[in-house]
């Protein structure tokens, strides 16, 4: 086989580097979409779901008889016919200190959380099966329960599960240096209590899952938009007892978003597809709005106890962070909190640090990743501290962290930590410097020093926040691509990972025709099913463009081997002198003398019945390549953002946002923009407006749209990107993942911006989001009833 | 339609004609069938989403009569002799109209689910009167909710609309 080339220079390639408009959108604009509920289903039964309304409780009885006879209803399940898929829902990410409790589809005695699935109720329509939930009959013993951190870490707090001596879930410590001795040492030190509230994923298109037993082939068919199928057809064989090859699991062509909230599995993907084969007939459930708020995983909540050690020039030298995580009512994976302990040093050069989780158990809808996945709190908790450290040595913000960014001959950075994927957190390329630069291009600090200090005479409150990042993405295990040219002479890509907006269809084209430098229109991308290509992760963590990526680029590299090789053989003729334009292959010197790729298909796969192949041609021009990231690769970024603060209701108002980032190669910067763009609005929510609320014994206060606000185009400003690209040398495409870059440095650099802004007032910004009557407590000094 | 009150609310059906995209038809539909569903299920247009159906997020948004209108807080009772726009009616023969077009040339679309109601609020916003500013752009997309995108394409698409001198209209 020929050695696999790279790319280092988009000059040269067709497609790769240009912002190529999506293949996608065409079905998209015209209500042509494939979501999971516009699929011509025909004849399927709807399930609803009875959850429990208790945070903890221990349900005494259940009565379905009402419920079963109500016309219309097929079936009513709970824990007690469901015997057999009554297993663990094991957390994806874990840790031998967990103290691990068991979280199954469907509660069987304990209720811990409100939302938690209790009856599954199927019918002939959704109208129906709602009707009947409301004649179930449940009793319920109610607990005492908890609904926040605070609350389930206090000394003879009530358990979230009965038996258990302490709510806490695992509690983990990371150092590098010796951070108790620098703390003792340190000329200056500063300490600081911050605090991130909890946010939704909040995907557009809700959760939804399909299921129909194929009798013919015997295989059960699911249809669900998860960001991961071959995980989730992986957790259900488990679960069933059966092997991977009897279930076909299906994502959508197209997904209505997922930001981390589907990539998890849940109780709910277990039961359909069950209830499908126990009723032999097919089963669909379509998560509402109300459902989505208080059963799909959420994220954010952190409580961070955070010290700084510098020096008079503003140089760190210890960090400490010790920092309370809400897991939720179970543990559905450790990656966030773990991310957040590894988060935290971002681009700075510190010698000592100490990084402390205590995650806890509270009667809340279980966490997990979303967008962002425990880095815009870790990075909450380094950049106010930067900012802090600006303010007590009367240095600008932007010169304190110039002195402490790690330079680009540094690189590979080790930073003395491990990240997430048990790898040594070691940063594999970066230009931290250039990003700060990018911003002071941009503004003028000097001018804006003046103009914030003439503002405040005429009551105007201007503030400046920066925050700088470091963002673990493209993690492994592995992902994998099939490549194949079909009998029509088409390029077939086929993708495990599913996209839920990303523009797969577009950009692996790009780097399939590229990779075999045929005519990218020759070129189709599939993706989501497992019968499409044998394994696969998902998309999550920003990591397809730098796995997914790589091995479509590898797959394509030897298929263009193959497709030369066997042209070789029909023309006679040395390999070396074919070169492939358009839809054929020819002699370089001699455009005439060619085969198109479709007589190459015919030649090499269908082949001629029975007959015997020339020994150096190829056949079955198909390869799979799965691609293993040695680590993840670290990209990086900076927010700036100017605001002004009105001092009598609190409102803020962004002036400019400008945004740095660096993922590397940038295959095609308009999906890119487009990623950065939306994580930066995302972001903007978790700064200012959006937060879930829960009375102190958990009670979900805010479940629709009204309680819970979600940036619309009047909140979220224009941003202005800029871009550094420091190809990661972790892969050969040279790219890192831009999922998440928009949203890491938000909440921190609006929390720092207001503060900034409300200097004179001496306000003290600890709790985010930003919404109004926090700002107004900051200024004041009220005192408000955080939960 | 009084003496369907007595009945089940499951069984309760009425007789709704309504013009869809063009096309007049004459439907029996249950009464408490939302307009929505009736839309997506029995008349086979899924291009219309469903997001919150609590009327906040905007994905449902169709044109009834000359208004944009939330079809998951209606009924399909209530569309009786009524005339609806979706999504659907935009494209001619698979060509996009100038607004969809818009959209895919400034990446204003990102999973697409919402896109939908952005476009008919859209729609019907724009033969009201063209949008000369970005203010005006980011008014008329403030009643949609949309997770992806930041919005920045979706106001850029609105911005490289034609207004020609005033008259309305230039983006259907």
């Amino acid at each position: 086989m020929t050695q696999l080339s790279e790319v280092r220079d988009l000059e040269k390639t067709a497609n790769l580097g240009t912002g190529m408009l999506r293949r996608e959108d065409q079905r998209l604009l015209t209500g042509g979409g494939q979501f999971l509920d516009d699929l011509p289903f025909g004849d399927f039964y709807e399930a609803a779901i009875l959850r429990s309304n208790y945070a903890h409780a221990r349900i005494l009885s259940i009565d379905t008889e009402a419920a079963k006879s109500l016309n219309g209803v097929i079936a009513v399940f709970t824990a007690s016919e469901l015997g057999p898929i009554l297993k663990d829902l094991p957390p994806k990410v874990t840790n031998p200190k967990l103290n691990y409790q068991v979280r199954l589809p469907i509660v069987k005695e304990y209720a811990r959380y409100i939302g938690e699935p209790v009856a599954v109720v199927v019918a002939e329509n959704r109208y129906i099966a709602e009707d009947a939930l409301e004649l179930i009959e449940v009793e319920y013993e109610p607990l005492e329960s908890v609904g926040s951190t605070a609350q389930a870490l206090k000394e003879g707090a009530p358990p979230v599960h009965i038996g258990s001596e302490t709510n806490v879930a695992v509690h983990l410590i990371q150092q590098a240096g010796d951070p108790e001795a620098a703390l003792k040492s340190s000329p200056h030190v500063l300490r600081e209590t911050l605090h991130v509230a909890r946010g939704g994923g909040h995907s557009i298109e809700a959760r939804a899952v399909a299921a129909r037993f194929d009798g013919p082939t015997q295989q059960l068919i699911v249809w669900d938009n998860t960001q991961a199928p071959h995980y989730v057809r992986q957790m259900l064989a488990t679960i069933y007892g059966v092997s991977e090859d009897e279930i076909r699991l299906i994502a959508p062509a197209d997904i209505g978003g997922g930001f981390g909230p589907k990539a998890q599995f849940y109780g709910e993907e277990v039961l359909i597809p069950w209830i499908a084969m126990e009723l032999n007939h097919p089963v669909k459930w379509i998560e509402d709005r109300w459902e989505n708020f208080i059963s799909a995983t959420m994220e954010r909540t952190q409580t961070h106890h955070v010290e700084v050690g510098f020096d008079d020039d503003g140089r760190l030298l210890v960090l400490k962070d010790v920092f309370e995580h809400d897991q939720g009512a179970y543990c559905v994976g450790l990656k966030v909190p773990t991310i957040t302990m590894s988060t935290l040093p971002g681009p700075y050069v510190i010698p000592n640090i100490h990084s402390e989780l205590i995650s806890c158990y509270t009667n809340i809808v279980p966490t997990s990743s979303l967008r962002g996945a425990g880095r815009p709190q870790a990075v909450v908790a380094m950049e106010r501290m930067m900012d802090r450290i600006a303010e007590h040595l009367g240095l600008e913000p932007a010169e304190v962290r110039r002195r402490n960014l790690i330079q680009p001959d540094q690189f590979p950075y080790a930073v003395g930590l491990t990240f997430r994927d048990g790898s040594p957190l070691t940063y594999d390329s970066g230009n931290y410097p250039a990003l700060l630069d990018g911003v002071l291009e941009r503004i003028d600090l000097a001018e804006f020093r003046a103009e914030q200090i003439e503002a405040r005479k005429s009551g105007k409150f201007l503030g400046l926040g920066l925050a700088m990042f470091v963002e673990g993405t493209g993690i492994g295990p592995y992902e994998g691509a099939r490549v194949r040219l079909t009998n029509t002479g088409r390029v077939m890509v086929s993708l495990a990972a599913s996209p839920q907006g990303q523009g797969y269809e577009t950009v692996y084209a790009q780097v399939a025709a590229d990779a075999i430098g045929c005519d990218i229109d020759l070129v189709s991308v599939r993706h989501g099913d497992t019968s499409f290509i044998p394994y696969g992760q998902g998309t999550f963590a920003s990591r397809i463009t730098s796995t997914a990526g790589p091995a479509v680029w590898q797959a394509s590299t030897q298929v263009k081997v193959d497709i030369i090789d066997v042209a070789a053989s029909m023309l006679k003729i040395d390999s070396g002198e074919l070169v492939i334009r358009g839809d054929r292959v020819e002699v370089g010197d001699d455009p005439e003398k060619g085969v198109s790729l479709a007589e190459i298909a015919s030649i090499a796969n269908v082949g001629r019945h029975g007959m015997s192949v020339a020994r150096n041609q190829p056949v079955a021009i198909e390869r799979t390549s799965y691609f293993k990231p040695s680590q993840a690769a670290y990209s990086s970024g900076i927010s700036a953002i100017i605001v002004s603060v009105d001092v009598e209701t609190g409102k803020i108002e962004i002036l400019r946002s400008i945004l740095g980032h660096d993922c590397g190669t940038v295959l095609n910067p308009l999906l890119v923009e487009g990623q950065v763009l939306g994580g930066h609005a995302h972001g903007i929510g978790n700064a200012i407006y959006e937060e879930a609320k829960y009375s102190k014994d958990g009670q979900p206060l805010t479940v629709s749209y009204l309680d819970y606000a979600l940036p619309t185009a009047m909140e979220v400003p224009t941003p202005e990107l800029f871009h550094v690209v420091s190809p990661s040398p972790l892969n050969p495409l040279g790219v890192k993942g831009s999922g998440e870059g928009g949203t890491v440095p938000l909440p921190a650099s609006v929390a720092n911006a207001v503060e900034d802004a409300l200097r004179p007032f001496g306000a003290r910004i600890r709790e985010i989001p930003l919404t109004p009557d926090r700002v107004l407590a900051a200024i004041y000094g009220f005192q408000r009833d955080e939960t | 339609m009084s003496e369907a009150v007595e009945l089940d609310p499951a069984e309760a059906k009425m007789w709704i004609t309504v013009t869809i995209n063009g096309s007049k038809g004459t439907y029996l539909v249950d009464q408490r069938l939302t307009l929505a569903d009736f839309i997506r299920k029995q008349v086979g247009l899924p291009g219309t989403h469903l997001g919150c159906e609590h009327g906040s997020c905007g994905a449902c948004t169709i044109i009834m009569g000359d208004k944009a209108v939330r079809s998951c807080l209606l009924l399909a009772a209530q569309a009786d002799r009524e005339s609806i726009e979706t999504v659907e009616s935009l494209a001619e023969d698979g060509v996009l109209s100038p607004l969809q077009e818009a959209f895919h040339a400034n990446h204003a679309l990102q999973c697409g689910y919402c896109t939908s109601g952005f476009l008919m609020s859209l729609v019907a916003r724009l033969r009201e009167g063209p949008i000369e500013s970005e203010a005006q752009a980011r008014e008329a997309l403030s009643g949609n909710i949309c997770r992806c995108t930041g919005y920045t394409g979706m106001v850029a698409a609105l911005m490289s609309l034609p207004t020609p001198n005033g008259q309305s209209g230039g983006a259907q």
